[in-house]
């Protein structure tokens, strides 16, 4: 089977390299393939190696279309669809497993290992890449594209509506303006350009780090969260089961001197990839700052 | 006479560079902190935010930093007479990287957290099964050479075995950490750790600090030092004790860091003559001077980067180590 479609691709590359050398030829050819393309079956083997591409093309996928996704997909401390994660054969992200799971589409994130990618490419795969999104806009993106790849538009359609809706209640819902900041394992912080700070907006706090021009993911020294006082701490330290340095921070004297704030344990695993999970995060956001409002 | 002037005036010199930089240390950091208010919410009995910054982070920081710095000076300037090699240093006899491997058991598998002494205990038993192995290996005569190579062999031994550790821990960031360990670092260190690690350190202090007249005979040969009424194997457990207790401790709660006890040594000997004994109390000085520095430069040179302390040391001691080498090529062969 994988032979077969590995020589059908060959063939293609073939002509997709004709096309370079013979305008004429690449016209005549453009007329007799491109209907051809427009009704390409939908595929039927998709596996996907990236966390958020797993996330969404779980809630997307039709019936048997799916076939892998991989660990982290598993794993609670970063996903939110560990139960039906189980139905899925699990991969690890390797080019020498996912070959020989021959999918007909595999789905990857622009940081999947770049060794991998190349290599699923070289072997004749179809490898759609996705960047981690930064926004609900970027959600939106991906849930129509991979919508479209996995030809399954109307259940993408359906998500982003229900993204939409709930868009929609957070922004009428009351808007506090109390400050949060994130506090995260090694003190890194979330600010401008993040899901996270989409997550604060939508609920209607103020991110301290970006007040303080931090953007993207990066430290926010203990030295400085003291000095900022936010009203709310969303922690995102996990319990591993093992301990590490990393989170001697959320243990740290002058940490937990802050204890008048109110601390908040943010769902991370609902916090890294967009999709409709991620506005239960910003419900529980809005609720924790009503209630901080009462003394 | 006059060269124990020299020797007073410089012990003076490098003790009040010891203090300028320790309270430089207090000065340093991300929150933007007046010299005066910082001053004041050390001592004064408000609570506050800038109290809480200077009195369970930066205090800590630099009470560590003075600590580690003349833990690690004082083992090299002991570890270079006793051995009588030039080439001697905590972190190139393994020593350092043994603590971390020690540590690191100690951390990762909980053990530590159940019982907080595991910590400096564990990277004390790491050091003195590198100080150990590496005697076993050079032998009771080991040549400069034998004694560098087989302190190269424990470090990667004990740097594999800390990689291995970390990266079959559970937890996700423990991978992560395998370069605070190799390369050390007092970031975010609290009073806990100071608790911790200070005694031992102390200890460690006391031993090394007693072997200023053996090592002064030692210089003689270990004949001669005999025959003076040295007690070699009293010479040889504090000696390793002493360095593990130190280096062991400093290491549990700031990772390895390397080349300072290399470099101290060889600056300050021509400043206090071919006397051990003097070398001593000035290295430990001019340790905490050069561990205190590199910890204010990590944080001036990149304050959101967290660089590590072995990044600055290691910039500074590495080409002293070719120097060394270059220097002392004919009697490694």
């Amino acid at each position: 089977m994988p032979e077969g479609g590995r020589r059908k691709h060959r063939r293609l590359r073939a002509i997709f390299m004709r096309w370079r050398v013979n305008l004429p030829m690449a016209f005549a050819l453009c007329l007799s393939v491109a209907p051809a393309v427009a009704q390409e079956p939908a595929p039927r083997r998709v596996v996907s190696m990236n966390l958020c591409t797993d996330q969404l093309a779980m809630l997307i996928a039709g019936e048997g279309q799916l076939h892998s996704v991989s660990v982290l997909a598993s794993d609670p401390h970063s996903s939110a669809m560990v139960g039906q994660a189980g139905a899925f054969v699990a991969n690890h992200a390797l080019a020498e497993e996912i070959f020989l799971m021959e999918p007909d589409l595999v789905l990857a994130g622009t940081y999947s290992s770049r060794a991998t990618v190349t290599l699923l490419r070289r072997l004749g795969f179809r490898v759609e890449e996705f960047a981690p999104p930064r926004s609900f806009a970027d959600a939106r993106d991906h849930i129509a594209r991979i919508g479209e790849l996995l030809h399954r538009q109307q259940r993408a359609a359906e998500l982003i509506a229900m993204t939409d809706a709930g868009l929609a209640r957070l922004a009428a819902g009351p808007r506090s303006g109390r400050t949060i900041a994130l506090y995260e394992p090694n003190s890194y912080t979330a600010g401008s350009g993040t899901l996270a700070n989409e997550v604060f907006r939508a609920a209607g706090l103020v991110n301290i780090a970006e007040k303080l021009g931090i953007s993207g993911s990066a430290r926010l020294p203990l030295e400085q969260l003291v000095m900022a006082k936010p009203d709310l701490i969303g922690r995102a330290g996990s319990d591993y089961g093992a301990p590490a340095l990393a989170q001697e921070n959320l243990v740290h004297p002058a940490f937990r001197a802050l204890a008048r704030q109110e601390f908040v344990d943010l769902p991370v695993a609902k916090m890294i990839c967009g999709a409709p999970f991620t506005l239960d995060a910003a419900f529980m956001l809005q609720d924790a700052a009503g209630k901080q409002r009462q003394p | 006479m006059n060269a124990d002037r020299r020797y007073h005036v410089l012990i003076a010199l490098l003790a009040a560079l010891t203090l300028m930089l320790f309270l430089l240390s207090l000065t340093v950091g991300p929150a933007a902190i007046g010299f005066g208010d910082s001053m004041a919410a050390l001592v004064s009995a408000r609570a506050g935010g800038i109290a809480l910054i200077m009195r369970e982070i930066r205090l800590p920081r630099a009470i560590l930093g003075l600590m580690i710095g003349a833990t690690l000076g004082l083992s090299g300037a002991v570890l270079q007479g006793y051995l009588r090699n030039p080439l001697a240093e905590p972190g190139l006899l393994g020593i350092s990287a043994s603590a971390s491997l020690g540590a690191v058991l100690a951390i990762y598998t909980g053990l530590s957290a159940v019982f907080s002494l595991a910590l400096p205990l564990a990277a004390l038993a790491g050091a003195v099964a590198a100080v150990l192995v590496v005697q076993a290996l050079a032998g009771a005569r080991g040549s400069a050479l034998i004694v560098i190579l087989a302190g190269i062999a424990v470090t990667s031994f004990a740097g594999a075995m800390t990689s291995l550790a970390l990266n079959l821990s559970p937890n996700p960031f423990a991978a992560l950490e395998i370069m605070f360990w190799m390369l050390g670092s007092l970031t975010d260190r609290s009073m806990t750790h100071v608790w911790l690690a200070a005694p031992f350190m102390l200890i460690g202090w006391i031993m090394l600090g007693s072997l200023g007249r053996a090592l002064d005979a030692l210089t003689l040969g270990s004949e001669t030092a005999a025959s003076m009424g040295i007690e070699l194997r009293r010479v040889q457990l504090l000696a390793v004790f002493g360095t593990a207790a130190g280096v062991g401790a400093a290491t549990a709660v700031a990772g390895a860091i390397g080349f300072v006890g290399l470099v101290v040594p060889h600056i300050l000997r021509p400043a206090v003559g071919a006397r051990p004994s003097r070398l001593l109390p000035a290295s430990a000085l001019g340790g905490a001077c050069m561990v205190l520095g590199a910890d204010i430069l990590v944080r001036v040179i990149a304050p959101e980067r967290d660089l590590k302390l072995g990044v600055l040391t290691a910039i500074v001691g590495a080409p002293f180590f070719l120097w060394l080498v270059f220097r002392t090529r004919r009697s490694l062969t």
